[in-house]
């Protein structure tokens, strides 16, 4: 198990490497850079010299080699350097609005799992009647509604009915719990619409599937509650695959929360990388990436760990 | 002296497409609806200069925010622009960056797939890391990340690097799925012919793998579309995707539209509408296709 883990650690660096290069270059292939965006917004003539210092300022004349270096060394030492926007810290810019992002996160994943293990379920023990086809619709459904449009939808349902809108303020939990669960549950709802249908379709695959089963047949033949087959034997082993795709799904929510933060004007992770893409702020872009993908590539490191603890077929293959 | 009865297994008739469609429209009910409602929707597109009541660019300020009415079916926006009209012709916007871009990512991914099933080994490895590295990014932001990168390149009024961002994050999902549809092709007792027979490597991956995959590689494509829609909508919502003035329903949705939720909520509800129902459709006939192409998917 030691050595599994040690390789499956080992090649987590790889992936991470490719990422840093990547973002790297790309963001450098096409001229054009943050100084344009930055000095054109002011208006007016700016000259030439203008231009050289502020490109000086933000280190964007140094030669690539050296701009690449930087990079790579401050990734190592865990420095993702500075905004070249607001010239904060990277980390700091996000660090402020990551405890809302990952509130709405964690809302939305409760919803989607609360929801979609009985849709699943129901779906593959009605399979194939109206009730199986209703969900089918509710999921395809659910992949198909865009998250900010739904988000709209709730916004103008909440007006309709309560005259009400969402404070525009952000209110941690700790400040006032019912505030600032009224404010982030619908922005939750909405990217977890979308996360409920995925998980549920899984549930209802993986569970048709075990349903299949030797085992299930031998402990029907054995004359066990119909429930009890379905709860104990079928929907434990099922739910293996599920999980996966709810932690696979839980690290994709930023690609949720970019349209939806702009919807409820939160001002989160999302509308963050949203605004560093508008402004060519090559180092908040770089650095979101990086922690985008090192967070994807930690939760997937974390499901196949907990696979080969689970399944030990893994670990000796 | 024998004559050998004409072998017949090699020829398809013509009959079977028809009978095909009708064993599809059996079998895939809600794939049949879902088709028409792609039907409707390439027809609205194509046709657009016929079907579109107004001229969805013209600017009538005599009718500003006039809710939906017969002379305006859908109402107008904040301009007095007819949003049918918007909505008919936004379509061939959806239709024509949806379908490019899913067509040059699933193509892509289907070629690198075959390729890195067909040579294994190094190369296979090599792809798989660059597919992997892809991969850790949802297709919104990794469409974000290229437009980042690439800026705007307008070709006929069309944003070439637009589809070019939808397209690259399809690459790496396609490639996953006809990778592993290649890898079973690859064993087979014709592909060593092929290659004993000395023929180049391009041209087995192409005259003889290739046909082999084209399934899952149909399947991924029209999955695809709908995805695609869906990232352009996203895109040209946060500004970042298809400008103003063309019409395009995430662009209808984005900017001013949300400061007129109590006075204009037909332009919020019309445009997300028909996003939901192109992607919704797209989504369900990919669906029905894998049910009905490859039944061994099927649970």
């Amino acid at each position: 198990m030691l050595k599994y883990t040690i390789y499956r650690i080992l090649l987590t660096i790889p992936t991470l490497l490719g990422v840093a290069v990547l973002i790297f270059f790309m963001l450098r292939i096409v001229p054009g850079d943050i100084v344009e965006v930055k000095l054109r917004g002011d208006g007016g003539a700016v000259t030439q010299e203008t231009v050289e210092m502020e490109r000086h300022k933000l280190g964007l004349d140094k030669p690539l080699a050296v701009q690449f270096k930087d990079w790579m060394v401050g990734l190592v030492t865990l420095d993702l350097g500075k905004s070249m926007w607001t010239e904060r810290p990277v980390m700091e810019e996000i660090a402020i609005r990551l405890e809302l992002s990952l509130e709405v996160a964690i809302l939305a994943t409760l919803i989607a799992i609360l929801l979609a293990v009985p849709l699943g379920t129901m779906a593959a023990l009605y399979r194939d009647t109206w009730i199986d086809y209703l969900m089918r619709i509710i999921t395809i459904g659910g992949i198909s509604i865009p998250s900010f449009w739904f988000g709209m939808l709730i916004m103008l349902s909440l007006l309709a009915a309560f005259n009400w809108l969402p404070p525009i303020t952000f209110t941690p939990i700790y400040v006032d719990p019912v505030a600032n669960l009224t404010q982030l549950i619908w922005p939750a709802a909405a990217v977890g619409y979308r996360y409920c249908a995925v998980t549920a379709r899984m549930i209802r695959s993986s569970l048709l599937e075990v349903l299949s089963e030797d085992y299930i047949r031998t402990a029907r033949a054995k004359g066990v509650y119909e429930k009890l087959v379905i709860s104990r034997h079928a929907l434990r082993n099922a739910l293996l695959p599920a999980i996966t795709v709810i932690a696979l799904e839980f690290t994709f929510l930023i690609g949720g929360l970019v349209v939806t933060e702009q919807v409820f004007n939160l001002n989160g992770i999302g509308q963050l990388f949203v605004q560093s893409v508008t402004r060519n702020d090559f180092t908040l872009i770089q650095g979101m990436v990086m922690l985008i993908a090192a967070f994807y590539v930690f939760v997937n490191l974390a499901v196949d760990l907990l696979y080969a603890v689970l399944d030990p077929r893994i670990r000796y293959a | 002296m024998t004559i050998a009865a004409p072998d017949t297994s090699m020829v398809v008739p013509a009959p079977r497409l028809r009978g095909a469609i009708a064993e599809f429209v059996r079998q895939q009910p809600l794939g049949t609806v879902s088709f028409l409602i792609i039907a409707v929707m390439m027809f609205a597109g194509t046709a657009a200069e016929l079907v579109a009541p107004y001229d969805p660019l013209a600017i009538d300020f005599a009718s500003i925010l006039s809710p939906p009415s017969w002379t305006h079916l859908c109402g107008t926006d904040a301009y007095g622009r007819d949003i049918c009209s918007r909505l008919i012709y936004g379509s061939r916007t959806a239709l024509v960056i949806g379908f490019t871009s899913s067509f040059i990512g699933s193509s892509i991914g289907a070629v690198l797939g075959i390729a890195s099933a067909y040579f294994g080994d190094r190369i296979d490895d090599w792809i798989q890391h660059v597919m992997d590295v892809l991969l850790a990014f949802p297709i919104i932001v990794l469409a974000l990340v290229v437009v980042a990168a690439f800026g705007k390149m307008l070709v006929g009024g069309i944003d070439i690097n637009l589809i070019i961002a939808v397209a690259i994050p399809i690459i790496p999902r396609v490639e996953r799925v006809v990778r592993a549809a290649a890898f079973s092709v690859r064993v087979m007792p014709y592909v060593d012919a092929a290659r004993a027979a000395g023929y180049s490597h391009t041209r087995i991956i192409f005259r003889h793998m290739a046909p082999n995959v084209v399934a899952p590689y149909l399947i991924m494509l029209t999955a695809f579309i709908a995805q695609a829609i869906l990232a352009e909508a996203s895109l040209s919502f946060l500004g970042l995707g298809v400008q103003e003035p063309t019409a395009a329903w995430g662009l209808m949705l984005s900017g001013n539209a949300s400061d007129f939720y109590r006075q204009a909520p037909w332009m919020i509800l019309f445009p997300g509408a028909a996003i939901s129902l192109a992607v919704f459709g797209f989504n369900l006939f990919g669906d029905s296709l894998r049910d009905f192409l490859d039944p061994r998917f099927k649970v």
